[in-house]
């Protein structure tokens, strides 16, 4: 078979039907019990850390010392 | 020892860009290589003399890296001004063909400021909004200070690097002649290596965050680099003709090379001007509204849907062409589903503001992203209706797509930028709050006025034309000649240009509100909760 026959077919049926079910995978799994606590939480992101970045932990490296400017 | 190395490199570049002045073969390659050669020189000795000085070290990981976003801002109010001037010019250009002075003929006549024009509202004033407020927004939820350090600055730098050789390239002749992509094979390389900077820097940032989860604003910042990048790389696969000039040919060839000019320039708008201006709206808006995003479930949906559909539709470019049926029938239909995901969309950004409409009232910079919110759905509405092959037959190559452009690019893109420099200008800067609410009042009037001036004439106008051009009397031979649909659309085209003086006075009074803020609006008062690091 030549090759755009063959990549044609491969798109049509297979990739076709994987790129369907990942994104019907998707939606499933935004519906998922319990989302909708966390989603609730990751959408308030934007309200903490305004300001300044989350303090170091333990075993965090400080961040690259030499810079131009902050 | 790293200043040693990028001596070599400078000198290496100040030495092959110095032949390439000698050798060149057209004026824009030669103009370009004086330009480089004078900058690399310039970084040479600015190096030099900071070489074998001691290393001054200072712990920043207790703060944000801020310093590049607002050389960002200030770039993308510049450029936004330059390139809304160079519009309006060329609109009155097509108006009245005698501004195509006879001085500058070759220079500055439409042909050669029209790409000048495109570039530098997209990739100059969009580009440079983009990447400030990306690196804004992935600091402010990963909760972490950029990563890679003086890469951000680089970054800044080489893409503004990459604006002044591509303007200067297409004042001079210096294009490939793609929709978009103009830009020839050595500015291409180059803007590849400061858009992989620009994908480590960010990346990074997201690798190294503190918060479990990704920040929806940040998926779409992502997709759109992530994207740009396939784009602009499998676009531009170019054979200069020789090292040292411009020229260069393409690999593709025929059909292949329009699909993937389309397959680009399409997704030039799905990617560029609309994922990565939806990564500005899911953090601004919630952030000015100050309350969250209407729905988390339906953002992550919309993300999904919005990169699944968007790289399909690229071929509804190309109704009626050498491409097949199929291929256009595949691009229409995805056109035409991409409406849902795009509603979705913008209902998610409009009730992001439910049980907060009052602010709608008192906060003009509310209202403006409330708008572009607005423009995004009516022109995402448009423009799955124009891809149907039967309506493209009548709106194709007419002015109707330059004024769908625009009421996608001026209201849409350029209200959300308006927003999103109001909002960061006075926290960037410490300001208690801008320097005059009047100003932005009179901002948004302006500009939505200039809009709807622009994209109102653009449909009259381009029905108008399509209409003409395929009128045909009883014996079947055209009515109109194309000297007949330019002389008829010549009122329409004094309205357009109208609007876009309206926009770009309200973009003046924007920078000088920008500007007044920084210079006088009271200073804001340290916040106790912060710790400031003792240096």
């Amino acid at each position: 078979m030549e090759e755009y026959t063959l990549l044609r077919q491969f798109a049509d049926s297979w990739m076709l039907l994987l790129l369907f079910a990942f994104f019907v995978g998707i939606v499933i799994w935004v519906f998922r019990p319990g989302a909708s606590k966390e989603y609730k939480d990751t959408a308030n992101i934007p309200f903490r850390h305004a300001d300044a970045p989350a303090p170091l932990q333990g075993d965090d490296k400080p961040a690259t010392p030499k810079e131009a400017r902050p | 020892m790293s200043n040693y190395i990028k001596l070599i490199v400078l000198g290496l570049i100040v030495v092959f860009a110095a032949i390439g002045t000698n050798y060149a073969r057209d004026l824009a390659y030669q103009v370009h290589a004086i330009l480089v050669m004078l900058i690399a020189g310039g970084l040479f000795i600015w190096t030099l003399r900071n070489t074998d000085e001691p290393d001054i070290l200072v712990d920043h990981s207790a703060e944000y890296m801020d310093g590049v976003i607002r050389y960002g801002v200030i770039a993308t109010a510049f450029w936004g001004v330059i390139g809304f001037i160079a519009g309006t010019f060329i609109a009155f250009q097509l108006a009245f063909p005698a501004l195509n002075f006879e001085w500058a003929q070759g220079y500055l006549n439409f042909g050669r400021l029209r790409p000048l024009h495109t570039s530098a509202v997209i990739f100059a004033f969009g580009g440079n909004a983009l990447i400030a407020t990306s690196f804004y927004v992935v600091q402010r939820t990963s909760a972490a200070r950029l990563w890679g350090g003086n890469l951000a600055w680089f970054v800044f730098w080489g893409y503004q690097l990459f604006i002044v050789l591509a303007a200067t390239g297409y004042v001079l002749g210096g294009t490939q002649s793609k929709e978009y992509a103009e830009p020839e094979w050595y500015v291409d390389l180059w803007l590849t290596i400061v858009w992989v900077a620009y994908l480590a820097v960010f990346l990074g940032t997201v690798i190294k965050r503190k918060e479990p989860h990704i920040y929806v604003a940040n998926w779409f910042y992502l997709a759109f680099i992530v994207t740009v990048a396939m784009l602009h790389v499998v676009n531009n696969l170019t054979i200069p003709v020789s090292i040292w000039g411009s020229k260069s040919v393409i690999v593709w060839s025929g059909v292949q090379d329009a699909m993937i000019q389309w397959w680009y320039g399409h997704n030039a708008v799905g990617f560029f001007l609309t994922a990565g201006f939806l990564g500005m709206m899911y953090y601004f808006i919630p952030k000015q509204a100050e309350r969250p995003v209407f729905s988390y479930k339906l953002s992550i949906i919309h993300f999904w849907a919005l990169i699944f559909l968007y790289i399909w539709a690229g071929p509804h470019h190309l109704h009626y062409t050498a491409l097949p049926d199929w291929a256009s029938t595949l691009g229409m239909v995805f056109s035409v589903v991409l409406w849902m995901p795009s509603w979705g969309g913008m209902i998610n950004g409009l009730m992001t503001l439910s049980g907060a409409w009052d602010k709608l009232r008192t906060d003009p910079i509310i209202r403006m992203m409330v708008i572009s919110v607005g423009f995004y759905g009516m022109s995402t509405f448009e423009g799955p209706m124009m891809s149907i092959r039967a309506v493209n037959s009548l709106s194709h190559y007419t002015d109707w797509t330059i004024g769908h452009v625009h009421s996608g690019a001026l209201g849409w893109n350029g209200m959300i930028t308006f927003g999103a420099l109001y909002y960061l200008v006075p926290v960037l800067w410490k300001r208690e709050r801008l320097y005059s609410l009047q100003m932005v009042s009179w901002h948004f009037w302006l500009a939505t006025i200039g809009i709807v001036l622009y994209a109102a004439s653009m449909w009259v106008t381009g029905i108008m034309e399509g209409l003409m051009w395929r009128e045909v009397d009883a014996n079947g031979f055209l009515v109109n000649s194309f000297a007949d649909t330019v002389a008829a659309k010549f009122p329409m085209y004094v309205v357009r240009a109208l609007g876009g003086v309206m926009f770009v006075a309200g973009a003046v009074i924007m920078c000088y509100n920008l500007w007044m803020t920084v210079r006088k609006a009271p200073a804001k008062e340290a916040s106790l909760s912060v710790a400031v690091p003792a240096e």
